[in-house]
């Protein structure tokens, strides 16, 4: 009866992390009444960070929400290895993405390795509740977010960036290969920026698909492989940062002008000589 | 400045702190058939324990007593675990059944009964849950009127609101109806004197079904303690969590209520103690509730018997005594917890 149920799972998603696939179909998505995003097609490149950016308000992160199933569509479908990801258990689909939003907040007094506890949820039950590789999923989050230091401290007395990166060890003790992140580098200073973007690049090579609104457009050219423009619930631009990131574009999204130069050590475009445009 | 009792610790093993409070629930339990009810002193009673004494000490010790205390670990452990379940799911601190008007929806769906015919001894413990159900569904619904700015004082504010509501149209109802006011006004104080055995048991089923959803539902309310979008990235369906909790809190608010009437602040204080003690996991909060909200709700009963001999203060005035100012320091503390 086990064997039967965990064949039947297999076959609905995949298990090899590099076929996994996250797309949307068509997707319109809804804030009460307003719409902030119609008719949208979009697919995730495997295996690549992809970096979604965009004016405030222009609905990053509530296509963010929409591909996590946390906001439900009003319209089209999100597919998770071709399955309609609504259709899916979402205890299920929590084993093949993972999600940490934006303004997260815990309770007073949890510890680090509590929080990261929590990761493990979509591969326990009720009556599993810790198993040897849950163990194992643990210490692998501790190492690659480098918090085994840290693991016995409170959460809340942590310096933002160590926080941001604690947040991040529960999703990696997830083990998914898909992580999406909304403005995981928000409200840090630049080193903590750093120290969370690296982390992504890291898990990145580890083979994860991952997908990130960002805020900051340097960054996002410096640690994407694939770059999102999205104005106004619509997608102006995809592709690499080298070839979406032009003046035009940076004067559509944000309404500034700028120059585009090179940079020298790392060959991802950079901003300089900003200006609004007069109206 | 944070004081000491809105502080959260660290996680803290749970036996550490679970077996002390065994231990201290067995001898407040040991106290509270020692002292109080009927004219037996605490020596006679002792010896009545180990059934050397006089057979009005032993009368009064196991018929009396017994069930009195047997109330009050009942009440304690439903009201205790009643109100971590309410502070979990509200992610807010002073999210009490008393505070919140579940408790009073459950005393005005009995008084109402009580007025329609029905009487006292049969079928109160499914009204009281009715009506605690009802309170539980308008209080949520003002905790998410609330908005994004999460002040957990505006909940407490709407469930004031809805208590003092329910609470006078309780009295107003007992004005038109003598034989109804004469039957409930003791019981409207809270108080868990002369209550029987049976009525114990009419409470068992549902306390089977609670402690059965609790436990189910512990992990998944957990992490909703990290918020909706966490859980829901967890494989987590916060609606139903809500849902299955909210049923929990009132079949537990509704079946304390009908044994006990409503006893006010045991919600609010059982759970911030338990969190002092074990840290911010709501499964060990829970696990910490049920031996110290009887250890609170039996020694404040021995209390009540004590204070004002020969008489007794009614269970719920001590409480309020004892739990209004607990109240009053945690809110005017700078900063609440965050939950």
């Amino acid at each position: 009866m086990a064997s039967i149920m965990q064949k039947n799972k297999q076959t609905l998603l995949q298990t090899d992390p590099l076929d996994t696939s996250l797309s949307a179909n068509n997707l319109s998505l809804k804030h009460g009444k307003a719409h902030i995003i119609d008719n949208l097609d979009v697919a995730l490149p495997a295996g690549k960070v992809t970096a979604i950016v965009g004016p405030n308000g222009c609905g990053k992160s509530t296509l963010l929400n929409g591909l996590s199933r946390v906001h439900m569509p009003s319209g089209g479908e999100v597919l998770l290895n071709g399955n309609n990801i609504h259709r899916v258990p979402s205890k299920e689909v929590a084993r093949y993405l993972a999600l940490l939003p934006q303004d997260t907040s815990a309770p007073d007094g949890i510890s680090v390795a509590e929080l990261i506890r929590f990761g493990r949820h979509p591969h326990q039950s009720l009556m599993q509740q810790w198993a040897m590789d849950d163990q194992q999923a643990i210490a692998y989050a501790l190492a690659a977010a480098d918090l085994n230091e840290l693991k016995d401290r409170q959460l809340d007395t942590l310096s933002g960036g160590q926080r941001q990166r604690a947040w991040i060890a529960m999703s990696i003790a997830q083990e998914t290969p898909l992580l999406l992140l909304d403005e995981p580098t928000s409200a840090l200073d630049l080193g903590h920026q750093i120290e969370v973007f690296e982390l992504i690049r890291h898990l990145s090579q580890e083979g994860k698909t991952i997908a990130m609104v960002v805020h900051d457009l340097p960054s996002a050219c410096r640690y994407a492989d694939h770059i999102i423009a999205m104005k106004g619930g619509k997608i102006i631009t995809q592709g690499p940062p080298k070839d979406v990131m032009t003046k035009a574009l940076v004067r559509e999204l944000y309404g500034i002008e700028c120059d585009l130069i090179e940079d020298p050590m790392t060959g991802s475009p950079i901003l300089i000589n900003i200006k609004r445009v007069k109206a | 400045m944070i004081p000491w009792f809105n502080r959260i610790p660290a996680q803290r093993s749970l036996l550490s702190a679970l077996v002390p409070a065994v231990l201290l629930l067995a001898l407040s339990c040991f106290l509270s058939l020692l002292y109080g009810a009927g004219a037996v002193g605490p020596l006679e009673a002792f010896k009545a324990l180990f059934n050397q004494g006089s057979a009005d000490a032993y009368f009064v010790v196991s018929e009396l007593r017994l069930p009195r205390t047997l109330v009050g670990l009942f009440v304690g452990i439903s009201l205790g675990v009643a109100g971590a379940l309410m502070q979990a799911v509200a992610r807010n601190p002073l999210a009490e059944p008393g505070l919140l008007g579940v408790s009073a929806g459950s005393t005005f769906a009995v008084a109402l009964a009580l007025v329609l015919g029905a009487s006292a001894a049969t079928l109160t413990v499914s009204v009281a849950q009715i009506g605690a159900l009802v309170g539980c569904f308008c209080v949520i619904t003002a905790a998410r009127m609330q908005g994004q700015n999460r002040d957990p004082i505006r909940l407490v504010l709407a469930g004031a609101a809805l208590s003092s509501l329910l609470v006078a149209l309780t009295s107003l109802l007992l004005l038109y109806d003598e034989r109804a006011a004469d039957e409930i006004r003791f019981w409207v104080t809270g108080s868990v004197a002369g209550r029987g055995l049976e009525q114990l048991y009419a409470v068992i089923p549902s306390m089977i079904i609670a402690a059965l959803a609790t436990l189910y539902v512990s992990r998944p309310l957990a992490s909703l303690a990290l918020g909706e979008k966490v859980a829901i990235g967890l494989g987590h369906n916060p609606g139903r969590i809500r849902l299955i909790v909210i049923v929990c809190v009132a079949l537990l608010v509704g079946a304390a209520v009908a044994v006990a009437g409503p006893v006010a602040f045991i919600g609010l204080v059982v759970p911030f103690a338990a969190r002092a003690l074990v840290g911010p996991d709501i499964r060990r909060t829970l696990w910490l509730c049920l031996p110290i909200g009887p250890i609170v709700v039996i020694n404040a009963d021995t209390l009540s018997r004590l204070v004002a001999q020969p008489a007794e203060m009614p269970l719920g005035v001590l409480t309020a005594i004892v739990g209004a100012p607990v109240l009053l320091a945690i809110v005017r503390a700078r900063r609440l917890p965050t939950l």
